[in-house]
């Protein structure tokens, strides 16, 4: 479905980037896997790409850092001659009530999640308009849509990724690159992990389909957006939560 | 600088669909053209592969003409 293609996943090594960056290759792409500080993880998801029979890089960066970002492009760029998939999906929480969320909590949050989408995806709109495709998928969340307590900073981060992800599909669209987020619910991932037993179940309650979602559920929603059957669909938010928010 | 002009005026005629005798060193990409300015970003992007070179953002901004695009190329290549 994706043969010969080329994908950039941030937060490619552990989670929801672990299970795109697979699912991509199954289907067929190489992969380049951005990770923050977890080598071993993202060597262990690399190796896990090969092992499928696709070629994978991995990429040491700070998504918030314009410098970092913009050298991950070209290493991709310069293996592969071209980038066809960007997965911006490495993500941060510093949960906490607003009156306790420090400046640096926000800035973090703000700078991982919204601006490393910012900047990645104006690094490779270049080479993408170049091509004359691309398939840039933004990791939004379902709080994002709802609020949460709790995730000011978060939520308006992955808010924020929303009205990004809409802009940038106006501007892109003619030059045929399509620009979708993901809302995924609560997914079992390290990050919701954390969260404590009680709150988990009161979060279960809120899921008509009454289970955590994997993160193959939002990888394989990341295949068919980067794939020639979601060709016609921009802009959008696609809701991956067991029916959360309707 | 003749060759620069007509191998600017065919990417300029491919890009916007325009006749090559309206691609005048006077005439401007957004105003006389009817080029956007994705168009103008994109023209830039095509000028950089077909002239094997880089144009900065800052200088992008002062193209505005076929001529300014016609001088740049000539003193940058």
């Amino acid at each position: 479905m994706l043969e010969e293609k080329v994908a950039l996943v941030t937060g490619g090594s552990r989670g929801i980037g672990r299970a795109t960056s697979l699912a991509l290759a199954k289907a067929g792409a190489h992969v380049a896997i951005v990770y923050a500080g977890n080598q071993d993880a993202a060597e262990d998801t690399a190796t896990a790409v090969r092992d499928l029979g696709r070629q994978a890089l991995i990429i040491q960066a700070d998504v918030s850092k314009a410098a970092d970002v913009d050298r991950a492009v070209k290493e991709t760029v310069s293996t592969w001659g071209r980038v066809d998939i960007l997965v911006n999906n490495a993500g941060i929480a510093r949960d906490n009530l607003l009156l306790r969320i420090k400046e640096e909590d926000w800035d973090q949050v703000v700078d991982t999640n919204l601006k490393g989408v910012f900047l990645f995806t104006k690094a490779v709109t270049r080479p993408m308009m170049k091509q004359r495709f691309g398939r840039i998928i933004n990791m939004s969340s379902v709080v994002g849509l709802k609020g949460n307590a709790g995730q000011a900073n978060y939520t308006a981060a992955k808010a924020g990724v929303i009205g990004l992800t809409k802009s940038v599909a106006r501007e892109l669209a003619s030059r045929n690159i399509t620009v979708n987020a993901i809302a995924p619910g609560f997914i079992e991932t390290d990050m919701t992990e954390a969260i404590s037993d009680e709150m988990q179940k009161s979060m279960l309650e809120q899921i008509p389909l009454a289970r955590l979602g994997k993160p193959e559920d939002v990888a394989q929603t990341v295949v068919f957006l980067a794939s020639d059957h979601a060709s016609y669909i921009t802009g959008q938010t696609i809701n991956v939560d067991g029916g959360m928010v309707t | 600088m003749a060759d620069t002009l007509s191998r600017v005026q065919r990417i300029i005629v491919d890009r916007l669909g325009v006749d090559a005798a309206e691609v005048t060193l006077e005439a401007s990409i957004t105003e006389d053209l009817g080029g956007d300015s994705l168009d103008s970003m994109d023209l830039i992007l095509e000028l950089e592969d077909e002239f094997s070179i880089e144009i900065s953002d800052a200088d992008a901004e002062k193209i505005k003409t076929v001529g300014d695009i016609v001088s740049y190329i000539n003193s940058h290549s």
